[in-house]
């Protein structure tokens, strides 16, 4: 893989976009700040480009990974008013959510 | 001072045993300091006083009866926020979690309990441990102990505050790119980072799944060891846990102490403030790092340098790795299950009410980090970014694999420099970040690094980091203890005696 092309700045739009997809309602003030500090983290990051990685397999974690298995076995889970305490809103023993669909859906 | 605040924690374990003090006493000492110095240095979040004395009566009255209780039972702990606490607040130092309480404890935080330590608090932290400072924290500054304009470091600067501020015999942190290590440096404590998997992450707010690794920092290698035992081996909860037997440390830093390292092979690391490459460094940290270096020689080591070229590249991929999985480890903070909702009037829909939920509850460090992992990932970036650095880990990883032919152990410096002034870094993401350019290596290949006090520089503590093969971490012990050992007696005191004698002058 080459080095990442830097020619092209992370740009406020790319930003906006950016946080869009991470649902971060971010504010005008934000996007200039992280436009140019991002832009600049990346010119630092994007020096993984210059890493000779011809035939180097990834790496996804520093132990060997196997499929873990447990007995299927039924355990008690937490209790629910417990859980439920712990939520931002409740309502007939269940999480109170704001609703998902719009009016003309 | 009270004498009990300034014992060491494998003392007051042996002080307990012996019934000579109770927990009580120690407990009730500790919450006190915390009383009147945290005002100052601000490691703690949360403090239960009550709590505490009555888990430490509980422990005496076991005694009492006569019951078998363990080494730890009685000590007193404080607990990086990052673990979760059945019944006790934790917010990761985040707004997006304020004043939850979690149903469940973490593993570790089971396992502390159930050999009877008795819980101080829970410590500040940089927000879900992204960054080097504390700075990053919703909700407080926590200061250098050393010196009150300084920053402690981070991301467990609160746990490394408390314990060299006298505010707890030892403490708990968190390591993702060098968050025990660096902090326990700039205050002169020892941490150390356990080989990855070899602690249970069950319970830990995840920030980056495979790096994050929770670890002992105390004020004696002995100390750590001890508290690294009472936490380490295979946890069924936690699938990337190691089915290993724990580790015998504490035994290996008491033969370390004996100063004895004949034969043991010693690797300098070229790329981490040696020839070449000593940008960034301060002249006073490498002063100490040399010194130290013949220290070892003087006490048999065999000392070589080791050059490990992929190391240059450990910062940019770190950078790409990390926040990638945070990008992905915090989409679950959707103001659905847990912690902070916000906007939800009625009329906005969900993805409205968990967009303003993360602007207001997540600080501009964890969004940098969200965006920054999220563009690493997406499509069309993929290789350039996320895949190659995935490959630059592989490449860090074998010239560990290579030093290992040649050398026990590997050595650099903790971090470039000694704690900086509070402010100094804050806006400037990259400044922040080359704090962690000497601690990555060793968690981007998931070995063991312990950090250890060697020294001051302009009146701040230096650390020198010791790196060892996967599960080797026995090796770390027993070269920090030789070295604890030799310096200790050539000062005549403990590293940290220094600090009270300093802030009275």
């Amino acid at each position: 893989m080459s080095t990442p092309s830097r020619k092209d700045r992370l740009t406020r739009d790319e930003v906006a976009h950016l946080a869009h997809l991470s649902r971060l309602a971010v504010s005008e003030e934000e996007l200039d700040l992280f436009a140019g500090q991002l832009d600049a983290v990346l010119d630092a990051v994007a020096q993984v480009g210059k890493a000779d990685v011809a035939d180097v397999p990834p790496t996804t974690h520093a132990v060997p990974m196997t499929n873990v298995f447990r007995e299927d076995v039924a355990r008690p889970s937490l209790p629910r008013d417990v859980v439920l305490a712990g939520a931002p809103a409740a309502e007939d023993g269940r999480i109170r959510v704001p609703r998902i669909l719009g009016e003309e859906q | 001072m009270s004498e009990l605040t300034s014992t060491d924690a494998a003392e007051l374990g042996r002080l307990l045993t012996a019934g000579e003090v109770t927990a009580a006493d120690v407990t009730r000492a500790y919450l006190d300091r915390i009383a009147a110095d945290d005002g100052a240095i601000g490691a703690y979040l949360h403090v239960d006083a009550e709590a505490a004395l009555r888990t430490a009566a509980q422990v005496d009255a076991a005694r009492a009866d006569g019951g078998a209780l363990g080494p730890l039972a009685g000590i007193p702990l404080a607990l990086k926020d990052v673990v979760v606490t059945e019944g006790v607040p934790t917010t990761s130092g985040s707004k997006i979690l304020e004043g939850w309480r979690p149903p469940y404890d973490a593993t570790l935080a089971a396992r502390l309990k159930t050999a009877g330590t008795v819980l101080l608090g829970k410590t500040n932290m940089d927000e879900f441990a992204m960054g080097s400072s504390t700075e990053n924290s919703a909700y407080q500054v926590t200061r250098n102990p050393w010196d009150h304009d300084r920053i402690p470091g981070g991301s467990s600067g609160g746990s490394s505050a408390a314990v060299a501020g006298g505010l707890a015999p030892w403490a708990i942190g968190t390591d993702t790119g060098g968050s025990i290590r660096q902090p326990a440096a700039v205050t002169g404590l020892v941490g150390h980072k356990p080989t990855y998997g070899s602690v249970s992450r069950y319970g830990l707010i995840a920030f980056s799944s495979s790096l994050d690794q929770a670890g002992p920092m105390a004020r004696t290698v002995l100390d750590a060891a001890l508290l690294h035992e009472a936490i380490a081996g295979h946890d069924p909860l936690d699938s990337t846990s190691i089915a290993a037997p724990v580790p015998v440390l504490a035994e290996s830093a008491r033969r370390g102490a004996g100063g004895d390292l004949a034969g043991l092979r010693v690797g300098v690391v070229t790329e981490l403030g040696g020839d070449g490459h000593t940008d960034g460094y301060e002249d006073g940290v490498l002063a100490r790092f040399t010194e130290t270096v013949a220290l070892l020689e003087s006490l048999g080591a065999e000392v070589r340098p080791v050059s490990c070229p992929a190391f240059d590249l450990a910062l940019p991929a770190y950078y790409l790795i990390a926040p990638s999985e945070a990008s992905s480890n915090l989409a679950r903070f959707d103001g659905v299950r847990y912690g902070l909702r916000a906007g939800d009037d009625g009329n906005r829909d969900l993805d409205e009410v968990m967009a303003l939920t993360r602007e207001q509850g997540f600080g501009p460090e964890v969004k940098r980090r969200i965006i920054l992992g999220t563009y690493a990932l997406s499509s069309g970036y993929y290789d350039a970014y996320y895949g190659q650095a995935q490959k630059v880990r592989t490449l860090i990883t074998r010239d560990f694999t290579s030093a290992w032919a040649d050398v026990d152990v590997l050595v650099s410096p903790t971090s470039p420099t000694v704690a900086w002034p509070v402010g100094a870094r804050v806006d400037d993401p990259i400044a922040m970040y080359a704090a962690d350019l000497c601690t990555l290596p060793a968690s981007l290949a998931g070995i063991p690094a312990i950090s250890v006090p060697c020294g001051l520089s302009d009146g701040l503590p230096v650390g020198f980091q010791v790196m060892a093969p996967a599960l080797a971490d026995d090796r770390c012990y027993r070269v920090a203890a030789a070295l604890e050992a030799a310096q200790d007696s050539a000062r005549g005191s403990r590293f940290l005696d220094q600090l009270p004698v300093r802030s009275a002058a």
